[in-house]
């Protein structure tokens, strides 16, 4: 089968390859949090009380983090409203 | 001057102490004084390495807790001139050592005139491995080409830039380097482990250098001395570049690409 595949180019990525694609990801996630403002949790919180007052949401529907982009630090805000009906 | 050099990973089994061990003996013998301190308390593993372990008499908590003096605890290296290591406490918990008394510790060896001063840190981010990099002025960061050590020492370097002394009164940060232990060149290139160029891009350090997977470094320490000891070891040579590299020589990085196979060797060898 190895030969095979081999043969019609549908060579396995390598698995450093794998890792290397894995750890990129996990470590962007893990810096920006660690880099994470401490009054983020408590803003998390207040914003969410607000948003709350007006439609009805999930609290793991919020995401907040701060990132930094083109060298502006960027507050993202990300929020799934429930369906109407 | 005196510099603080902590050797640290994150990851437990990864080659600080081996690292810790070589890296100390190549200062000294290329002329500098160097106390190297193990920070393990209750499992203390350097003076096993560095074949001291029956003349361990007062160890690091002892002189903290002030039972003994600076002088006393330093156990003279037999085969190197000018490097003393202190070793850590087996019977005491961790709680033993103090911020504080670490810095006494660390301003009497400077005083008592150590160029270097190497801090062999436990694995881990507790209290330990905080202490023990507190007082760091450059760190070398023990890395495997394997992702949860990667992972460990990303975490370590947030606490060097965060978490240390001169991260927090703003001297300047801890210079970094990279060490990565184990290295496999055989295996990168079949594309079955991160290369030190894929390391490099995660972690975003400075290579001192890789020191290849060797036998030797078994070897070594069931003998109790340092691989760098080993005169015809490609890993001893690989840690004397380190060394030299760390004083500030530029030396091209060895040992990165498989050796070639004869066709006998493909056909028979391992």
């Amino acid at each position: 089968m190895a030969l095979l595949n081999y043969l019609l180019g549908q060579r396995k990525k390598k698995s450093a390859t794998v890792a290397k694609d894995r750890l990129q990801i996990l470590l962007a996630h893990e810096r920006s949090e660690r880099n994470a403002p401490d009054y983020l949790p408590k803003m998390r919180e207040e914003i969410l009380a607000v948003i709350a007052k007006y439609v009805d949401i999930d609290d793991e529907k919020l995401q907040i983090s701060v990132d930094e982009a083109d060298g502006f630090e960027v507050l993202e805000l990300n929020l799934v409203l429930p369906d109407h009906h | 001057m005196s510099r603080v050099v902590v050797v640290t990973s994150g990851k437990g089994g990864v080659g600080k102490t081996t690292t810790s061990a070589s890296f100390s003996t190549g200062l000294a013998l290329k002329g500098y004084k160097v106390a190297v301190i193990d920070f393990d308390v209750g499992l203390r593993n350097l003076d096993l390495i560095m074949g001291c372990e029956r003349r361990v008499v007062y160890d690091f908590v002892n002189v903290v807790q002030g039972e003994a003096t600076l002088q006393q605890a330093l156990i003279k290296d037999k085969r190197v001139d000018n490097l003393y290591i202190l070793a850590a406490s087996q019977t005491r918990d961790k709680d033993a050592l103090t911020q504080e008394g670490v810095e006494r510790v660390i301003e009497e060896l400077k005083e008592a005139g150590f160029d270097y001063i190497v801090c062999d840190s436990p694995a881990g981010i507790e209290k330990g491995a905080q202490l023990a990099l507190y007082f760091a002025d450059e760190a070398l960061i023990v890395t495997n080409p394997e992702v949860s050590s990667v992972r460990d020492s990303d975490r370590i370097l947030g606490i060097l830039q965060a978490k240390s002394k001169r991260a927090e009164s703003g001297e300047g940060p801890i210079v970094e380097h990279l060490v990565l232990t184990r290295y496999n060149p055989a295996r990168v290139e079949t594309g079955e482990m991160l290369s030190v160029e894929d390391v490099i891009d995660l972690l975003s350090v400075n290579l001192l250098g890789a020191i290849p997977e060797s036998e030797d470094v078994l070897n070594a320490s069931n003998a109790g001395s340092p691989v760098i000891m080993e005169e015809k070891s490609q890993a001893a040579q690989a840690y004397k570049d380190i060394v030299d590299r760390f004083l500030g020589e530029e030396i091209e990085h060895r040992f990165l690409t498989a050796e070639k196979k004869g066709l006998f060797q493909k056909l028979f060898g391992k």
